[in-house]
């Protein structure tokens, strides 16, 4: 017996991804890639929201005329998608704050990696 | 206008953020004056908001006319509106300290300086009145955000340390908007007070489990809560001056607002949010005793600050955890006193001229001579953590102890005291050397000419607060009865 069924797939990838992220935080000495971690972890919990939205059979959430289909239009919830296009907004600020700190981190320490950037700091 | 009051608290400093860096064209006086009258403004509003809400009870404000749960609302109730005021306050405070600093930088930077702390501003007050989850999300990273950069803005240090601060707060934010999505998937409503119905009818479960623990967990690194407190030592210490002053006096605090927002406002009082609370209790202990611990260790008095501000938060923290009214009294009471005493001493320690980066206690020897007024506000303040009478810090205590023994926790009543002992020793031995230790410069007089008298727009916010110290501890009888009661989550 499986501990997932199939169509929660989604949430264990999302799971996946913000443990990769977290893990890459921790371990990856390269400021660079601490960041591109945290990118993936941001993205775990887009994945997340949008899981959230799916409907079995779901249409976009679009309005649409068509007299035979009626009141009852089956649609995927819009509201995830437009907390998550926030969401992204966000993520791209904090990583575009993050890359002006990294620049001015490379032109004054000449490296991006943490603990040479400690030494530095240290002496 | 005055129907629009609840939005104008967040609308005054959001619309001077993006005029200042334009009015700086035109003259830096201008932008200046913008800057300080944006906070003003935006205090008056609060005001006059609170004083509504005391007045007919909760003002629910609906963004562009759509109600609830589909539209965004605003909530100005005694708890929000009064932490609007205090964010406001100290934020025309320090936007008024930050002149002389800014007066040393081009027009350009101060104007960004300006507009980024504006920011900063109208993100926390948003965090204060929102009645939503995900706009809270949203104003929790638009003050994050304006924080990183200016606590980056003088040196590398700030920016090694300030980087780090971004990856562990956005690990903070991702964490509470992964709880929201749960809430979310539980009940499909994001509004506070929709949430708060859906989520006693849905019950516990495993999911709500899961959201309250990445919720309180998000808020607590926000919160600098120990053992979450690692990011929070470099970021404060290497900022410029007047924003430690602010960060430092309220940033913690708005989160805190949030946590104690979501655990009793929102969610409801069972399972999940009762095993989180005894495990925060813990958690507060700990970071009362180790903060108090760490702060004896430090030899920069700015580091000492941040570290008693880790036990502080400890005592805001337990206040939650022990739950009853009068512990939640002592820690809203804490809130208030803990942000404008800890203002008044960041604001102090800036003030004084300095020509390294350090601020070792050995330097305050004789500062009283040098700067009497503002090493007596250091002081008082400084008693206020300590918690001696009649100060503020002395009566959110003797709530905080009260509650405890009314909860019949008597190990975390020894631990308040223990505490308070702990941080007596490492303030009394800075205002020892303030008021009992030569000053090493009054033998050589040509050191006396170098002497800058402190800039009057420094010395007034750093006295104003140390006279709100003194104050709130006076009339703190007053307050509660008028607003803090008030403030408390139906229990």
């Amino acid at each position: 017996m499986s501990v997932v069924a199939w169509g929660q797939l989604q949430y264990v990838l999302a799971a996946v991804l913000l443990l990769i992220g977290l893990y890459g935080m921790l371990v990856r000495t390269n400021l660079v890639r601490k960041l591109m971690a945290m990118n993936v972890m941001q993205v775990a919990v887009i994945v997340f929201f949008i899981s959230l939205a799916v409907r079995a059979g779901g249409t976009p959430p679009i309005e649409v005329e068509s007299p035979s289909a009626g009141s009852d239009v089956l649609y995927a919830n819009p509201l995830p998608h437009a907390l998550m296009l926030t969401a992204i907004v966000v993520s791209v600020s904090t990583t575009g704050v993050a890359l002006a700190l990294l620049i001015r981190i490379h032109r004054r320490f000449d490296t991006l990696d943490e603990a040479d950037v400690l030494d530095r700091l240290r002496q | 206008m005055s129907e629009h009051l609840p939005i104008l608290i967040v609308v005054c400093p959001l619309a001077a953020a993006l005029l200042v860096p334009l009015a700086a064209r035109l003259s830096p006086r201008l932008a200046r004056g913008i800057a300080i009258a944006a906070p003003a403004g935006a205090l008056v509003c609060a005001v006059a908001a609170l004083r509504v809400a005391l007045d007919r009870g909760p003002w629910h404000y609906h963004l562009g006319g759509w109600a609830p749960p589909w539209g965004i609302e605003y909530v100005v109730d005694p708890l929000g509106g009064g932490m609007a005021t205090l964010v406001a306050l100290l934020a025309l405070l320090v936007a008024i300290y930050a002149g002389p600093y800014l007066r040393a930088r081009s027009a350009f930077r101060a104007a960004i300086f300006d507009s980024l702390f504006l920011l900063l501003t109208s993100g926390l007050l948003g965090i204060t009145l929102t009645g939503d989850l995900f706009n809270l999300y949203v104003f929790l990273e638009i003050s994050s955000l304006a924080a990183y950069a200016l606590l980056a803005s003088s040196g590398e240090r700030a920016v090694v340390a300030t980087f780090r601060y971004l990856l562990i707060g956005t690990i903070a934010a991702s964490f509470y908007l992964l709880g929201l999505g749960y809430l979310y998937a539980l009940t499909g409503t994001l509004n506070m007070g929709d949430l708060a119905i859906r989520l006693a009818e849905a019950g516990g479960g495993s999911a709500m489990t899961v959201g309250v623990v990445l919720i309180v967990v998000g808020l607590a690194i926000k919160m600098a809560v120990f053992p979450l407190h690692g990011w929070m030592p470099d970021a404060y210490t290497y900022a410029p001056p007047p924003v430690t002053m602010f960060i430092a006096a309220v940033m913690s605090k708005v989160s805190a607002y949030a946590l104690l927002r979501v655990l009793f406002f929102v969610l409801p009082a069972t399972g999940a949010v009762e095993t989180a609370l005894a495990v925060l209790s813990w958690v507060a202990t700990g970071g009362v005793l180790a903060g108090s611990i760490l702060a004896l260790a430090q030899t920069d008095v700015r580091r000492m600050l941040v570290y008693s501000s880790v036990g502080q938060m400890g005592y805001v923290v337990l206040g939650l955890s022990l739950g009853n009214a009068t512990a939640l009294t002592g820690a809203l009471l804490h809130v208030v006193g803990h942000a404008v005493a800890k203002g008044c001493l960041f604001g102090a320690v800036g003030s004084l001229p300095r020509q390294t980066m350090q601020a070792e206690i050995a330097g305050f020897a004789g500062a009283s001579r040098r700067a009497p007024l503002t090493m007596a506000a250091f002081t008082v303040a400084a008693l206020s953590l300590v918690g001696l009478p009649p100060t503020a810090g002395f009566f959110s205590k003797w709530y905080l102890l009260q509650g405890a023994l009314e909860a019949d926790a008597w190990f975390f009543a020894a631990v308040l005291l223990m505490s308070s002992l702990l941080s007596a020793v490492y303030f009394f031995r800075v205002i020892e050397r303030i008021y009992f230790a030569d000053d090493p410069g009054a033998a050589d007089p040509g050191a006396s000419r170098h002497r800058t008298k402190p800039s009057l727009r420094m010395l007034g916010p750093v006295i104003t607060l140390g006279a709100a110290v003194l104050l709130i501890g006076i009339l703190n009888g007053r307050l509660v009865t008028a607003v803090i009661r008030h403030a408390l989550p139906e229990l």
